[in-house]
């Protein structure tokens, strides 16, 4: 019996992503179906991290091995195995692949989906496991170099987005500011996904599994704008056109 | 009275960290106030040397970590400013000889005696960078205005607020007016937008740096030095006065100035 790959349900968290295997069949089944998910999508998981949950199911340390090692070939970190069963969490945790005890947040104004997402930073994780809205990702800061935000949903950075600085998206990416760095919407493979940006000035600029990069020398000024793809090719035009 | 510590860094090397360590460290003893220059860039020591004060190390911050001896003794009066003192690094150690936990430590024990800790950070962003991090109230970042220099500031002040460190400030070392009047060079104005930080100071590439480096003598102690004025309008900044950023335009070579005298403007 084979799984369906459509059937592992990935979610934006703050620490990075979570991937639900499901919970019919053998382990084996189970991650050939996440191979076969990461092979769909490559970009969009490649380099970040993930926690793995997997329902009731009992695993050995082999099995979790088997994973951690499945998902370092497609250069993706797993972080943590998050089980319901009680001996399975003991060797997540003996793997070092538990959830660190919460550490409490430092008080802000701020909705606790805004705060930031490093995926590079040891930043204290909060527990519970926090979810963003599915719909989408808001992050009201700048994204500076080394830095990198992957969601699932869309992705809204209302600051800038520099050099040096990547955004990952399986929907659409919104940037109310400079969007400078790289860009990759509708990477779980949907075409039809857009890049706006009140200056659209990517480093690189991908939709789905379309690749372009900016003219070389591109003095203009600056005006907002939607990226595209149209006829195959990833196009730009002003705001509303 | 408690001491504020700040860490200098800049992600990439070779923008002036040390000389603005050791500029500023000088200018906030001119002011009055009680400094300690601690170069955490360990294995690689060169605060000692912008400061003139090589020959008189005989203990090092490693030493006082390891317990060879007291902070007292590895403490350094400067030779000029009787209320500046160096912390030296060791030379023959690297890294992995000091812990983000123990420079916290010889800091805690630095800051009832003294207004400022000035720390010289280790270029990168590796472990000499966290180590120097680690005991920091504030955070001063050292750029070029040359995009690659601000690329690596841009990383660098982003680690720094993902450990709760900032907002980090910024000092933009070298800038060259001519070149930035030309449009050859990245100006202030550039280097803010990408940044996104508060500005601290602008220093100009200025020769007496280099000399006054050579020389051990840190060009904030020259009243007529460019750079060494701008150091200082920098220390009188971090102590809340309100400093107009210099403008560099107005400032003609001494050639220029001579052709003037002679009514000689090179144009007529």
């Amino acid at each position: 019996m084979s799984l369906d790959p459509n059937s592992i349900v990935i979610k934006g968290l703050r620490e990075g992503l979570s991937v639900t295997l499901s919970a019919d069949g053998t382990w084996r089944e189970a991650l050939t179906a996440l191979e076969a998910r990461l092979t769909q999508a490559p970009a969009f998981f490649k380099g970040g991290r993930v926690a793995l949950l997997v329902g009731l199911r009992t695993l050995t340390e082999s099995d979790m091995r088997a994973a951690r090692d499945l998902l370092a070939r497609h250069d993706v970190t797993l972080w943590a195995v998050l089980s319901d069963d009680a001996p399975t969490q003991r060797i997540a945790s003996e793997l070092g692949l538990d959830i660190p005890p919460p550490v409490p947040p430092p008080p802000t104004p701020l909705p606790r989906q805004w705060e930031v997402t490093v995926e590079d930073q040891p930043s204290a994780p909060t527990l519970p496991l926090e979810e963003w809205p599915d719909a989408g990702l808001v992050v009201r800061r700048t994204i500076r170099s080394g830095q990198s935000l992957r969601h699932p949903g869309s992705i809204t950075v209302i600051g800038d987005v520099n050099p040096g600085a990547e955004i990952i998206a399986g929907g659409d990416i919104v940037v109310w500011g400079k969007l400078r760095g790289v860009a990759h919407a509708g990477a779980l493979g949907n075409e039809d996904a857009v890049v706006c940006a009140l200056d659209l000035s990517p480093t690189q600029l991908r939709i789905g599994s379309r690749i372009t990069r900016s003219p070389d020398d591109r003095r203009r000024k600056p005006q907002p704008e939607t990226a595209r793809v149209r006829n195959g090719q990833i196009v730009a035009a002003p705001w509303g056109v | 009275m408690t001491a504020r510590v700040l860490t200098i860094t800049s992600g990439k090397g070779g923008v002036g960290k040390t000389t603005t360590t050791a500029n500023i460290g000088v200018a906030l003893a001119l002011q009055g106030k009680r400094v300690v220059c601690l170069d955490a860039d360990i294995g690689l020591r060169n605060l000692d040397v912008v400061l003139g004060l090589e020959n008189r190390i005989v203990y090092d911050v490693v030493d006082v970590i390891e317990g060879r001896c007291k902070l007292r003794q590895a403490m350094i009066r400067d030779k000029r400013l009787p209320n500046l003192y160096l912390l030296p690094a060791s030379q023959k150690r690297d890294k992995s000889a000091v812990k983000p936990d123990d420079l916290a430590r010889v800091c805690e024990d630095l800051k009832a005696d003294h207004d400022f800790v000035l720390i010289d950070s280790a270029a990168g962003i590796e472990e000499g960078f966290r180590t120097a991090l680690a005991p920091a109230d504030g955070v001063i970042i050292v750029t070029n205005p040359e995009v690659s220099a601000v690329r690596d500031a841009d990383r660098v002040i982003g680690l720094i607020e993902a450990a709760e460190k900032g907002p980090a400030k910024l000092i933009v070392n070298r800038l060259k007016p001519d070149l930035v009047a030309r449009g050859d060079m990245l100006d202030t104005g550039d280097v803010l937008e990408i940044l996104a930080v508060e500005l601290l100071g602008v220093v100009p590439e200025d020769e007496t740096i280099l000399v006054s480096t050579n020389r051990g003598n840190p060009a904030a102690l020259e009243e007529r030095s460019r750079a060494g004025q701008s150091f200082r309008n920098i220390a009188r900044r971090l102590l809340g006065e309100d400093v107009p950023f210099e403008s560099f335009r107005d400032a003609p070579g001494l050639l220029k100035r001579l052709g003037r005298l002679f009514g000689a403007d090179g144009r007529s």
